[in-house]
């Protein structure tokens, strides 16, 4: 299931695209995540620690990354509109973006349930 | 956010600006006191070399302060610390977390050393964002989780992004010439009792006595202008983490947490105190008048709480979390 994610985002095209097929691998892993729960052995594990930290930081870069996109996109559309760019910018080729990384997965905002029963 | 933000930026330029202005106006009339009315030329000379002495030590110290920043503090290369298995899961949170914050405020990575020292801290340094460099100690990274810890990684390396390396370099350009200029101004009147060609009796007194006092009183104000700044573009630095991190409560909650730590950081002293994210040298709480609290280096923490609070709005009221990563075995030695 990861590395059919993992392929999605090879191939993807758009901004939007992109970011359902980076949607889909957090699921993948939140699920990986999830099953190891029932194992105590490998949760303790040092190797299996440091992946945890190595996915966890790199889920955070992969998070930044996008929130400097939406922020250059940002800063892009505000000085396009500011008064003296304003007048000017469309007859240059400044047309307005609005390609902001969005979140995808439905259930983004709740906290994966995890039980130890 | 973004209105602190600009506010803050716009305040402290005017502030240096009004500073220069005082610097100039200060030299112009210390030579006019000097050379009287026969050599009113001594005001533009002496000022231009006071100022062109202080803006080459200056400079000087600017290129080389990172540097000196980071011998003075003892701080190692993170690498040493990634190579140790007792120490690797501190250091790779480090990195991790310095790598993706250098990602959001799109500035090459800076380089990441570590301080072996139990009292948290942390500093960053670099003349801009292609020389710079971050460190923080053990401490620290053993103390908090891992918002916290992007939050103060977030607020040091707002200071790189914003140049506050080199508009401190500039104040302190200006606090040099003024005291250059005080100094030799008092030194000679000192040794000679009367000035050449000084202007007509009670004029010229009077002017001597302006001069005399501005020569103590500038070197003073000067000092608490540095310090103004200095403060200013703390809580900027402060704003702007919060706003590379999008959770002003990680920082709040850091910043709590290094408030009711007592330990005082082993290497601090003054000159580089002012890097820090909080006040290396401890004074007694109930820190006393407002005299003295003009010449910190840091705002008073409560102040910064509160105001990422404020900023923090819809989030509720989130308490410290628990200490983060792996803390290495008591006892085990830092790398060499």
């Amino acid at each position: 299931m990861v590395t059919q994610a993992r392929s999605a985002i090879m191939s993807a095209g758009s901004v939007a695209e992109s970011a359902k097929a980076e949607g889909m691998v957090t699921e993948a892993l939140k699920s990986l995540f999830a099953v190891a729960e029932n194992y105590p052995d490998l949760k303790a594990n040092q190797n299996f620690l440091a992946l945890q930290e190595e996915l966890a930081g790199t889920e955070n870069k992969i998070s930044y990354a996008r929130q400097f996109y939406n922020d250059s996109v940002m800063a892009y559309d505000v000085a396009r509109q500011k008064f003296p760019a304003r007048i000017i910018a469309s007859s240059f080729g400044f047309t307005e973006q609005r390609d902001y990384f969005e979140p995808e997965t439905p259930g983004y905002k709740e906290v994966p349930k995890v039980s130890f029963s | 956010m973004y209105e602190e933000i600009s506010s803050n930026k716009w305040k402290s330029g005017l502030m240096l600006a009004f500073f220069v202005v005082f610097v100039v106006a200060f030299g112009y009339v210390i030579g006019l006191v000097w050379g009287g009315t026969s050599h009113p030329w001594y005001a533009y000379v002496g000022l231009a070399i006071g100022f062109l002495i202080a803006l080459g030590m200056g400079f000087s110290s600017y290129y080389s302060s990172d540097k000196l920043a980071l011998s003075t503090s003892g701080a190692q290369p993170a690498e040493a610390y990634l190579q140790d298995a007792n120490w690797r899961p501190l250091a790779i949170r480090f990195e991790n977390a310095v790598e993706g914050l250098a990602i959001a405020a799109g500035v090459p990575k800076p380089q990441v050393y570590i301080i072996n020292d139990p009292a948290p801290n942390a500093f960053a340094t670099g003349r801009n964002p292609a020389h710079s460099s971050v460190a923080a100690t053990t401490g620290l990274l053993a103390m908090m989780t891992d918002a916290e810890l992007q939050g103060v990684i977030g607020h040091e390396m707002s200071h790189v992004k914003n140049y506050d390396i080199l508009l401190m370099t500039m104040t302190i350009v200006l606090v040099g010439t003024v005291i250059l200029i005080s100094d030799i101004f008092l030194r000679t009147f000192w040794f000679s009792d009367h000035n050449s060609g000084g202007g007509d009796g009670e004029a010229g007194l009077i002017f001597m006595i302006i001069g005399i006092v501005l020569a103590i009183l500038a070197p003073l104000i000067a000092v608490l202008i540095k310090f103004w700044i200095g403060r200013k573009r703390e809580y900027l630095a402060d704003a702007n983490g919060a706003l590379l991190t999008r959770y002003p409560p990680g920082l709040a909650n850091a910043l709590r947490k290094i408030g009711s730590d007592t330990k005082q950081l082993k290497r601090a002293n003054k000159a580089t105190a002012h890097l820090y994210i909080a006040q290396p040298l401890r004074t007694k709480e109930g820190r006393g008048s407002v005299m003295n609290r003009m010449f910190d280096t840091h705002p008073p923490i409560e102040d910064r709480i509160a105001r990422l609070d404020a900023m923090a709005g819809q989030f509720q009221e989130i308490q410290p979390g628990e200490g983060g990563g792996a803390r290495p075995p008591a006892g085990a030695p830092a790398p060499q």
